[in-house]
C-alpha cells in the first residue's frame, strides 16, 4: 500500500537542512501566503479541522484562537519535540527529513497568534536531530526566514533550540514549560492553560512537531484540499510508528482512518517468522492493549475509543503469541514508576502499588482481592491524577483486564487453585 | 512609610538603603525577595554585605556615612541624563533649581570616589530607579542614625520626588521602624514638641484644644529629647527621670557617659517587665505586664493600627502600664481618669484627626492605616496622592555631603558601624531569654576585614579589644569580607560587649538622633 | 455573577471564584492537604477533588474555577472513595505510631483518616525513609511523617524565599530535603519556622510541641512585639502560659513570621519577670507593696516639682508599649506633672 505524504512530502528528495533546497521543492510557499494575510491564518486552520498530533487531538485552530485573543507584551510558540512516548518515533523522522517544514509551520503559527519568540523543546536522546535542527535554523536565519524582518514583511520571530533532560513527563506541555523556565519539570494544575498563561506566565501556543508541520500544506493548498484526506472529525494524514513483532517496523504516513490491519499486513508485513499476532498496544506505552481480533479498527480517535483502543500519537506495538502480557505490564509499569514526577499523590504513591500488584500476579503470589484492588486503584488514577501520565499509566493494565482476563487467572497460583 | 508593605511584591525596582532588611525586618525582607523572584530588580546600598545582597542586581558597598553623597550622585546622573519626571517636577514640586545647584557638585566620578563604589554601578542604579514604573525606596537606621540623618532622609525624598515616585502605588519613601510601636509612640505625642498626631505644642490652638479636653493648663515650653535630657541630668537640671519600657543604659550612645549621668538622679523610676540594666540603677521599679497580658493597639511602620489582646495574666503582682499610669495620675491628683484602654483610644480619636476613625470594635474587623479621620473613612494606604501635607507642591530640600562627625585617624584608624542581627532584638531583654537564640548567637562580636585582621595578626574567633574615644569592649573577632577594609561592625544587642560603649553621641541637629552608625575605633589583641 | 449548584444548593459567585471558595462560602467542608490560601493552588494532594457534572475526570476544587450552570457533587460515592484511596496510599508509607507523635491532635492525615473511616491501608510499604534531622534549635524534621504535600517547600521558596527546603529525587523517591543533604543547623536556614507552621502532619514539629495537645490550648490573635512590621499572630495558651505562636494572615504578613515572632516568646513566662514593685533600701532593691511603691513615686515627684519645678522631671516613654499607654504617659507628663520633657527611645 502506497503512503500518502503531506508532512513527509518530498522527504528524502532534497538536502534536509538547506532552506533553498526546501524552497526548490515548493517549501515556504505556505509561509508566503500566510504573510500576505496573517489575520486569516487562524480561520483557515479552524476550517481545515486540523487536530493536535501530540496525543490529545485538541483542535489546533481553536487553541490558536485563545493565544491570539490573549493580550500580552510577549507571546511564545513552543514546539513539543520531546517525543518521550516509548514506541513513538514520528517526530524524529519529520525533524530529520523535513526540518524546514517544522520551521515554516512554527513561523506560520507565530504569525497567527502574534508571537515573537519560538522554542523547540527537543528530547536529549536525539543528538543527531539536534545537529540537523541547528543547521536548518541557521540556514533559515541566513535566508531571512527567521529574524527581525522575515522575508521583508517586518515580522520578527526567531526560534531557539532547548534540549530536555530526559524526563518523559516533560513532554506534558506544562511540565515542558516549567522545564524550559529552568525549574523542576512538573505539570502545572490547569487552568490556566498555556494558551493564556504559559511560558513565564505569557500566552504560549504549545504544539507537537507533526501538528506544526501540517500548517504549511494547509496554508499552501487551503482547508478544502486538506480535508479530502482523513476522517470528517480528524482530517489529514497521520504518521504511524509500527514497532514490536513486525516484519517492517518504521514510520509511515497514511490518511487518518486507515485500519490497523492495513498497516499490520500491507505495510508492516505481519509478524516475523510466521508467528501469530496476539496483542497490539495502541497509542504508545500508556495506551490500551487490544487483542488481534480488533485488527479491523480504523485508526481515528473516535473509532479507537469505540472499541477500547487508543489513538494517541499513532503508535502501534505488535506482540506475537510468544509474548507474556504480565511481563509487558511489569515492564510498562516500571516505566511509569520511574517517570512519575512525584508531584501528585495518586501517581507518585499509586504506580508503585500497581507495580507491586502486577508483580504478585506475575510471581503467582496474588491473593483474593488483589485484582479488585488493582482495578480500583487503576480506575481511580485515570480520573484523579493531575496529569496525563498518571491518568494513562493504568491503561495497559485495565485494558488487559478487560480484553485478556485469563492473564490474571492463569499466572496466578491462587486463581489456578480456584479455577 | 508613605506606602504599604504589600505593594513591594509588585515592584519593578526596589532600592534598599541603610537597611539590613532580612535581619531587622525579616518579613518585609521576605516580601522584597518575593518581588525579586517575580522579576523585580534590587539595588542595595550598604557598608556591609548583608544577606539581601545575594538577591541584589546592583550592590553599592558604600563607605559608612556617605549616604548623602550617594543620593546626590544618583540624582546627578538622573538629571544630567534627562531621566527625571519632568511633568511631576513641574507640577508637583518646588525648588528644582536649588536642588540642581547642590547636586551638580556631585558628578558620578566624584561620588564613586567618596562612597568607594564603581561608577558604572552607580549610573546603572540611577537609571534602573529612574526608569522603573513601580520603585519603592526602603531605608532604616543606616540612614537616620547619623549626625546628618535628617539631611539623609530629605535627600531620599528629593530622589523620589525627582522621579515622580511619591504618592504613587508601588513607590514611595519607606522608613522601616526598628521597634514594634515607634510609629505609635511618635503618633501619640511622646515627643517633646508634639501632642498626638504631630499637633505642635508651640501652636496655641493645639494647646488650647488639649487644655480644654484635659481640663488643665499645659506647659508652653518645649521639652527635652532623650539625648538632651541625659545632658540635663548630668548638669543637674533634671533630677527625676521616669523610664517606661526602655533600656537606655544599653541603647544610648556613649553608654559610659549615660551611666554616670543616671547615677546622679535623685529619683529614677523604671517601669519594665525585667530588671534591665537601667532598672538596676533605679530607686523604684514598677513591674509591668507584657504585650501578651494586655489590651491595646500598636501602629506599625506602614501606619497600620492593629490590636493586641490579653492572652495570659501578668506574673505575680505585675500590672499593665495602663493600670499603673492610671493609678499614678489619680494619686498625683488628676481626677478625670478613663476607665479602660478602649476608652483611651476613644479619647485619642476625639483629639487626633489622623486617628479619628479608630476604635477597638473597628480594629477587630479591619486594620486601616492613618490618616483615617472618621469611622467610615477607609484609611490611607498611600500618602501624598495628588496632594502633599504642605500643599499642592513638595519642596526639594537639598543637602551637601558632610563627612561623619568623627573620622578615622592614626590613633583610631577604623570606622565602626553598628546594627542588628536576625536572632536578637534591641537590648535582648526579650530575645535574650530564649536559650535557643543564645545558643545560635550568644555573644557580641566584631566583624573585621581579612586584610585588617592580618595586619593585626588576628585569628578567626580571637578575643579582641575594640576601643574608641569613649570606651572599650571585649568581643570575638569574626574575620569576614562582609565589611570592607577599614570598616568594622558590632551588633548593639549585647550588654557584654555593648557597641554603644563606643559610639558617638554627636547629634543630628534636627532629629537629635545620635550618630550610632559611624565612629572612629581601634582593634587590639587581648 | 455565576450561578451554580453544589450538593444541590444553589449559589452565586463572582467570576474567578474556585469551587473550593464557593464551598467555603456555603460552609461545605472540603478536605485539603496541600492547599495554602496565601499561595497559588498547586493541586497536588488531590484530596479536594469533587465531581462536576459532564466532566469525566474528578476536578480539584482548589484550582478549578466555577462556571455558570456548573453542577458539583462534593460527597458523591465516587468522590468519597477516591479520597479514601488517597488516604490509604499515604498511610501505606506513613509511620503510624501516632501515640508518639508531637502532631497528635492536629494532624490532618489522622483527622481525615478518622473522618473517612480509613482504619489502615490495603497497600504495601515501599519507602525507606530518610533519617530524622533534629539539629535545629527550634524544630525537628521526621521524614517518615512526611506526606509530600510540599507546603513547607513552597513556603520556604515562594514566601520566605530562602531556598532551604527543596524536593529531591523524582516520582516515588521524592522527598523533602536540604541542599547536599545538609542538616538544618549547617544550612542557610533562618529558623523562621514557617515550614513548621504549615506542616499538616508530624513531619516538621516545634521542639516544644509535645508539651501540649492542640485541644488544650486557646488561641488569641495579636500583634508581634518585635520589629515595626507588625505581623499578626496567634498566641497558643495552655494553663495560663504561652506555649507557641502561629502566624496569622495580616495585611503586612502573608501568613509568615520570622525567627523572633515565631519562637522568641519564652520571655513571657520567664522566671526573671518582675513580679513585685521594688524600692532601693540600703543600696538594695527590695520588694514592697504597690501602695508603698506608688506613694514613693508620687511623693518623690511632688517633692522635686516643688523644689525645682516640673521641668526637673523627665519621662522616656516606650516604643514597645501600646498607643493607649504612650498616650497616657505623655498625658501624665504634660497634664499632671506639667512638663513637656517627654520623649521615647525610638531613635535607635
Ligand atoms: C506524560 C505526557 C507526555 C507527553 N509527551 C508528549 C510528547 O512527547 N510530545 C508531544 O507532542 N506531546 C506530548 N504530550 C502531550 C502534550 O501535553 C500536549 O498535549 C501536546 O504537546 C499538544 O500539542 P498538539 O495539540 O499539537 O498535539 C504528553 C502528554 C503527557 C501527559
Ligand atoms: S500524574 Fe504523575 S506525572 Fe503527572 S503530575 Fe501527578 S505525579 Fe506528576
Amino acid at each position: 500500500m502506497e503512503e500518502t505524504r503531506v508532512v513527509l512530502d518530498k522527504a528524502g528528495e532534497f538536502l534536509p537542512t538547506s532552506a533553498r533546497a526546501y524552497e526548490a521543492v515548493g517549501g515556504y510557499t505556505g509561509l508566503r501566503k500566510a504573510l500576505a494575510d496573517p489575520d486569516q491564518i487562524v480561520e483557515i486552520i479552524k476550517a481545515s479541522g486540523l487536530r493536535g498530533r501530540g496525543g490529545a487531538g485538541f483542535p489546533t485552530g481553536l487553541k490558536m484562537s485563545f493565544t491570539k485573543a490573549a493580550a500580552a507584551d510577549h507571546k511564545y510558540v513552543v514546539c513539543n519535540a520531546d517525543e518521550g512516548e516509548p514506541g513513538t518515533n514520528k517526530d524524529r523522522v519529520i525533524m530529520e527529513e523535513v526540518p524546514h517544514r517544522l520551521i515554516e509551520g512554527m513561523i506560520i503559527a507565530a504569525l497567527a497568534v502574534g508571537a515573537d519568540q519560538g522554542y523547540i523543546y527537543l528530547r536529549a536522546e536525539y543528538p543527531h536531530v539536534k545537529k540537523v535542527l541547528e543547521k536548518a535554523l541557521e540556514d533559515a536565519r541566513q535566508h531571512g526566514f527567521l529574524g527581525t524582518d522575515i522575508l521583508g514583511s517586518g515580522f520578527a520571530f526567531d526560534i531557539q533550540l532547548f534540549i530536555g533532560a530526559g524526563a518523559y513527563v516533560c513532554g506534558e506541555e506544562t511540565a515542558l514549560l516549567d522545564s524550559l523556565e529552568g525549574k523542576r519539570g512538573e505539570p502545572r494544575v490547569k487552568p490556566p492553560y498555556p494558551g493564556v498563561a504559559g511560558l513565564w506566565g505569557k500566552p504560549t501556543l504549545v504544539n507537537n512537531v507533526e501538528t506544526l508541520a501540517n500548517l504549511p500544506a494547509i496554508m499552501e493548498h487551503g482547508p478544502k484540499w486538506y480535508r479530502r484526506l482523513g476522517t470528517e472529525r480528524f482530517p489529514g494524514t497521520k504518521l504511524f510508528t509500527l514497532s514490536g513483532n513486525i516484519t517492517n517496523p518504521g514510520v509511515y504516513e497514511f490518511p487518518v482512518g486507515v485500519t490497523i490491519r492495513q498497516l499490520f499486513e500491507e505495510v508492516g508485513g505481519g509478524c516475523p517468522n510466521g508467528k501469530r499476532l496476539y496483542a497490539i498496544q495502541t497509542g504508545g506505552a500508556s495506551g490500551n492493549i487490544i487483542p488481534a481480533s480488533l485488527l479491523d479498527t480504523p485508526l481515528d480517535p473516535e473509532s479507537c475509543d469505540g472499541v477500547g483502543a487508543t489513538f494517541g500519537a499513532g503508535d502501534l506495538m505488535f506482540m506475537d503469541e510468544t509474548c507474556c502480557l504480565l511481563d509487558v505490564l511489569e515492564n510498562l509499569t516500571e516505566f511509569f514508576v520511574k517517570e512519575s514526577c512525584g508531584k501528585c499523590c495518586p501517581c507518585r504513591e499509586g504506580n508503585p502499588q500497581l507495580l507491586h500488584l502486577v508483580r504478585k500476579f506475575r510471581h503467582g503470589t496474588a491473593q483474593e482481592g488483589d485484582l479488585d484492588l488493582l482495578v480500583e486503584l487503576g480506575k481511580a488514577m485515570t480520573v484523579g491524577c493531575l496529569c496525563g501520565l498518571g491518568q494513562m499509566a493504568p491503561n495497559p493494565i485495565l485494558s488487559v483486564v478487560r480484553f485478556f482476563p485469563q492473564v490474571f487467572a492463569v499466572n496466578n497460583a491462587y486463581a489456578r487453585e480456584v479455577s | 512609610m508613605t506606602n504599604s508593605i504589600a505593594e513591594v511584591v509588585d515592584a519593578d525596582v526596589v532600592l534598599v538603603l541603610g537597611s539590613n532588611t532580612t535581619e531587622a525586618h525579616p518579613v518585609i525582607g521576605a516580601q522584597i525577595r518575593q518581588a525579586v523572584k517575580r522579576g523585580a530588580k534590587l539595588v542595595v546600598a550598604e557598608p556591609r554585605e548583608i544577606p539581601l545582597v545575594e538577591d541584589a542586581h546592583i550592590f553599592l558597598k558604600i563607605k559608612p556615612g556617605t549616604n548623602i553623597a550617594l543620593l546626590n550622585g544618583l540624582m546627578h546622573v538622573i538629571i544630567s541624563e534627562g531621566l527625571y519626571d519632568r511633568d511631576y517636577v513641574e507640577n508637583r514640586t518646588e525648588g528644582f533649581e536649588d536642588l540642581w545647584e547642590v547636586v551638580q557638585d556631585y558628578p558620578p566620578e566624584k561620588v564613586a570616589e567618596i562612597c568607594g563604589v564603581d561608577v558604572e554601578d552607580l549610573k546603572e542604579a540611577a537609571r534602573l530607579y529612574a526608569q522603573a514604573d513601580k520603585a519603592p525606596i526602603f531605608y532604616a537606621m543606616g540612614v537616620t542614625q547619623h549626625s546628618t540623618g535628617t539631611a539623609g532622609v530629605m535627600s531620599i525624598s528629593n530622589l523620589a520626588l525627582l522621579c515622580g515616585k511619591v504618592g504613587k502605588y508601588g513607590c514611595g519613601v519607606n522608613p522601616l521602624r526598628g521597634q514594634n510601636n515607634v510609629q505609635g509612640a511618635c503618633d501619640m505625642g511622646c515627643l517633646p514638641g508634639d501632642y498626638t498626631g504631630y499637633q505642635k505644642v508651640a501652636n496655641p490652638e493645639a494647646r488650647a484644644k488639649f487644655e480644654r479636653a484635659w481640663g488643665v493648663k499645659l506647659p508652653e515650653k518645649p521639652g527635652l529629647t532623650v539625648t538632651e535630657a541625659v545632658k540635663a541630668i548630668e548638669d543637674g537640671r533634671v533630677r527625676c527621670l521616669f523610664v517606661m519600657g526602655e533600656n537606655p543604659l544599653l541603647s544610648d550612645p556613649n553608654l559610659n557617659h549615660t551611666e554616670e549621668a543616671f547615677r546622679k538622679l535623685d529619683l529614677l523610676i523604671v517601669q519594665d517587665i525585667f530588671l534591665t540594666e537601667t532598672a538596676e540603677l533605679a530607686h523604684v521599679v514598677l513591674p509591668a505586664a507584657c504585650f501578651a497580658e494586655k489590651e491595646g493597639t500598636f501602629t506599625n511602620t506602614e501606619r497600620r493600627v492593629q490590636r493586641i489582646r490579653r492572652a495570659v495574666s501578668p506574673p505575680g503582682e505585675a500590672r499593665t502600664d495602663w493600670e499603673i499610669l492610671d493609678e499614678l495620675m489619680r494619686r498625683l491628683g488628676y481626677e478625670n481618669n478613663l476607665g479602660s484602654p478602649e476608652e483611651t483610644l476613644r479619647e485619642i480619636a476625639s483629639l487626633t484627626p489622623s486617628y479619628g476613625g479608630f476604635s477597638f470594635q473597628r480594629l477587630d474587623r479591619e486594620q486601616p492605616q492613618w490618616p483615617c479621620p472618621t469611622p467610615d473613612h477607609p484609611g490611607t494606604p498611600i500618602l501624598h496622592v495628588g496632594r502633599f501635607s504642605r500643599g499642592e507642591r513638595a519642596l526639594f530640600k537639598p543637602a551637601h555631603y558632610v563627612p561623619p562627625a568623627e573620622q578615622p585617624d592614626e590613633e583610631y584608624p577604623l570606622l565602626l558601624t553598628t546594627g542588628r542581627i536576625l536572632y536578637h532584638y534591641h537590648t535582648r531583654t526579650m530575645t535574650g531569654r530564649n536559650a535557643e537564640l543564645n545558643r545560635i548567637a550568644g555573644r557580641s562580636f566584631v566583624e573585621i576585614n581579612p586584610a585588617d585582621a592580618e595586619r593585626l595578626g588576628l585569628q578567626q574567633g580571637a578575643r579582641v579589644k575594640v576601643k574608641s574615644r569613649r570606651g572599650e569592649v571585649v568581643v570575638d573577632a569574626v574575620v569576614t569580607d562582609r565589611v570592607d577594609e577599614g570598616v568594622i561592625f558590632i551588633p548593639f544587642h549585647f550588654a557584654d560587649g555593648a557597641a554603644n560603649r563606643l559610639t558617638n553621641d554627636a547629634l543630628d541637629p534636627i532629629a537629635k538622633i545620635p550618630e550610632y552608625k559611624v565612629c572612629a575605633a581601634r582593634v587590639e589583641r587581648c | 455573577m455565576l450561578k451554580l449548584t453544589i450538593d444541590g444548593r444553589p449559589v452565586e459567585v463572582s467570576e474567578g471564584t474556585t469551587i473550593l471558595e464557593a464551598c467555603q462560602f456555603l460552609g461545605i467542608e472540603i478536605p485539603t492537604l496541600c492547599h495554602l490560601e496565601q499561595l497559588k493552588a498547586e493541586g497536588s494532594c488531590r484530596m479536594c477533588v469533587v465531581e462536576v457534572e459532564g466532566v469525566k475526570n474528578l476536578q480539584v476544587s482548589c484550582a478549578t474555577p466555577c462556571w455558570d450552570g456548573m453542577v458539583v457533587q462534593t460527597k458523591s460515592e465516587r468522590v468519597v472513595s477516591f479520597r479514601r484511596l488517597i488516604l490509604e496510599l499515604l498511610l501505606a508509607n506513613h509511620d503510624t505510631d501516632c501515640f508518639n507523635c508531637p502532631a497528635t491532635g492536629r494532624c490532618k492525615l489522622y483527622q481525615y483518616a478518622m473522618e473517612y473511616g480509613v482504619e489502615g491501608s490495603r497497600f504495601v510499604r515501599f519507602k525507606e525513609h530518610h533519617p530524622k534531622d533534629e539539629s535545629s534549635e527550634f524544630f525537628n524534621y521526621d521524614p517518615s511523617k512526611c506526606i509530600l504535600c510540599r507546603r513547607c517547600v513552597r513556603v520556604c521558596n515562594d514566601l520566605q524565599v530562602n531556598h532551604t527546603l527543596s524536593l529531591k529525587n523524582r516520582g516515588p523517591d521524592t522527598w523533602v530535603g536540604l541542599p547536599f543533604d545538609k542538616l538544618f543547623k549547617d544550612s542557610n536556614c533562618v529558623s523562621c519556622g514557617n515550614c513548621v507552621s504549615v506542616c499538616p502532619t508530624g513531619a516538621l514539629t516545634a521542639k516544644a510541641a509535645k508539651s501540649f495537645r492542640i485541644w488544650e490550648v486557646t488561641k488569641t490573635r495579636t500583634t508581634c512585639p518585635y520589629c515595626g512590621v507588625g505581623c499578626q499572630m496567634d498566641l497558643l495558651v495552655k494553663n495560663g502560659e504561652v506555649v507557641g505562636v502561629e502566624p496569622a494572615h495580616g495585611r503586612a504578613n502573608p501568613g509568615i513570621l520570622c525567627v523572633k515572632g515565631k519562637w522568641a516568646y519564652h520571655f513571657i513566662n520567664h522566671p526573671d519577670r518582675l513580679k513585685t514593685p521594688l524600692i532601693r533600701k540600703d543600696g538594695q532593691l527590695q520588694p514592697v507593696s504597690w501602695d508603698e511603691a506608688l506613694d514613693y513615686v508620687v511623693e518623690g515627684i511632688k517633692k522635686i516639682k516643688e523644689e525645682s519645678g516640673p521641668d526637673a522631671i523627665a519621662g522616656f516613654s516606650s516604643a514597645r508599649v501600646t498607643n493607649e499607654e504612650n498616650y497616657l504617659f505623655m498625658k501624665m507628663m504634660r497634664a499632671v506633672v506639667g512638663t513637656n520633657n517627654v520623649d521615647h527611645c525610638a531613635r535607635l
